[in-house]
């Protein structure tokens, strides 16, 4: 049950994000361009989301634990450090160059698009880089 | 290029989406932030009690687009950039970012949002704000 509501789990991100067109770079870009072929569906995706998580994430933790785990594993943090706003602003400008954010690119790897091919071992690079450079303050603490 | 607007199978992917993050929580009692999934795996600090969910996770994410592609019949529409070098510092840039910053669209857009995290907010609104510049100057400025 454990393994399979974790393999559940990574099958459905992966529909949804395939479904709700996110899987498609371009879609991804013409929902940044707002001055060109804007398509507002990422809105959408982020809605639908938040409309399921919001009150599920809010009765999950009732609960006394995990069913499969001794305590939640939530970021306790509430301070905007600078590594915080710096490491999104990089992000930004990565996911708006490319149109991939790390989910997408990974669903979209088996479709074996040469560019996907190059972003995601680019991508594992970059996060080790990032692992390396800061290790001791990151370490679990990554959402 | 144009891409169709599709409200409704965007709010249905998306609530899918939202269904996985519940039961990673309620199961695992973890957040479905897929840069903080994918990069306790990697060196140089593992997260050994993670490693094998983490690694089954990411199976049920690979094995969507085979599925998707067999159920359906087709490969869904996908247009990517073709320009390398590109893709490179792209992938780069959000994979460093990412870790740096402690999450990505799906752990501080999605699940951050939803916890009402205040960082996760700023987080969010901060690479909206430099993902929106960047195409705008990538279309509109040097006319990529």
């Amino acid at each position: 049950m454990k393994i399979l509501s974790t393999f559940l789990a990574g099958l459905l991100f992966g529909t949804g994000l395939i479904l709700s067109g996110m899987a498609n770079p371009a879609k991804v870009q013409n929902f940044l361009d707002l001055f060109g072929t804007w398509d507002p569906s990422l809105a959408f995706v982020m809605s639908g989301a938040i409309m399921v998580a919001m009150p599920g994430f809010w009765f999950t933790r009732k609960l006394p634990k995990p069913l499969f785990n001794d305590a939640f594993q939530l970021p306790t943090r509430t301070d905007f450090d600078p590594k915080l706003i710096a490491g999104a602003a990089t992000f930004g400008i990565g996911w708006g160059l490319g149109g991939f954010c790390p989910g997408p690119a990974l669903t979209a790897l088996p479709f074996a698009n040469t560019s996907t091919l190059l972003f995601v071992p680019a991508m594992l690079v970059g996060m080790m880089i990032a692992k390396f450079t800061s290790a001791p303050v990151l370490r679990n603490r990554a959402a | 290029m144009e891409t169709d607007f599709t409200p409704l199978t965007s709010l249905l992917g998306g609530a899918l989406i939202g269904i996985s993050a519940v039961i990673l929580l309620a199961s695992h009692g973890r957040i479905a932030g897929i840069s903080g999934i994918v990069s306790r795996l990697l060196p140089p600090s593992i997260d050994r009690p993670w490693l094998m969910q983490g690694i089954i996770f990411l199976a049920g994410l690979l094995f969507a687009a085979p599925l998707w592609t067999v159920a359906s019949g087709a490969v869904p529409l996908q247009l990517v950039s073709e320009n390398a070098p590109l893709m490179i510092i792209a992938g780069l840039l959000v994979g460093f970012g990412s870790v740096l910053g402690n999450g990505c669209t799906s752990g501080h857009g999605v699940c951050g949002i939803s916890r009402g995290s205040a960082r996760s907010i700023a987080a969010t609104a901060t690479f909206m704000a430099t993902a929106f510049g960047t195409v705008f100057i990538l279309r509109h400025i040097l006319g990529g």
